[in-house]
């Protein structure tokens, strides 16, 4: 029941699902980037934007439809925690990947 | 259609889309690109808890959540802090 119900109650439930299947497409892409793309890195790339904007979109949609509630703040707050995780892992694994190469360098 | 009805094909999509990351688990050719994988399993595992907890109207998933956010950054750091080969054990 959010402000825009006023007048439109077709319409808060028309954003929540558009945001919410852009999230679904985006873990899609997600899934097929890891599948198709050529290294570590790259698959790397298709990893964040999953991870960020599929749940970013999928919460916000839900959030949206929850409207001004704590529910929505708690979808907020398990987004932000997994920007904040999926930052640190994936610099984590990227500068594992580009130690790995420098070591098979060094040996060669 | 109903609400739930659409959070609950949402997150049947969500679980197809997982069932193709698994491919590159069986692929990959190295283990780093397997840990991203599971990363993903993760971070998809919470939008699908998160779109149930509104389908069936079960608050508590969304807590589980929150744990399954959590638990992927653990799995990355010990990735990388265990399988980092010709490394000095650490202090």
């Amino acid at each position: 029941m959010t402000w825009l119900e006023f007048g439109f109650p077709w319409l808060t439930t028309a954003i929540a699902w558009t945001l919410i299947i852009l999230g679904a497409l985006f873990f899609m892409a997600g899934s097929v980037g890891l599948l198709r793309f050529p290294d570590v890195l790259t698959r790397l790339h298709a990893l964040t934007k999953a991870d960020n904007l599929g749940l970013g979109l999928i919460c916000l949609g839900l959030a949206w439809q929850a409207g001004f509630t704590p529910v929505a703040f708690k979808l907020l707050l398990i987004w932000l925690l997994a920007l904040l995780s999926s930052s640190v892992s994936c610099h984590l694994v990227a500068r594992y990947v580009l130690h790995a190469a420098a070591r098979e360098q060094r040996r060669d | 259609m109903s609400h739930s009805a659409f959070y609950l094909l949402v997150a049947g999509f969500l679980l197809f889309s997982l069932l193709l990351g698994l491919a590159r688990i069986y692929l990959g050719p190295e283990p780093a690109s397997r840990l991203l994988v599971a990363q993903l399993f993760g971070t998809t595992t919470a939008a699908v808890l998160v779109l149930l907890a509104e389908a069936m109207s079960l608050p508590g998933l969304r807590d589980v959540a929150l744990l399954f956010t959590l638990l992927a950054a653990v799995l990355g750091v010990a990735f990388v802090r265990l399988s980092s080969p010709g490394r000095e054990t650490p202090p």
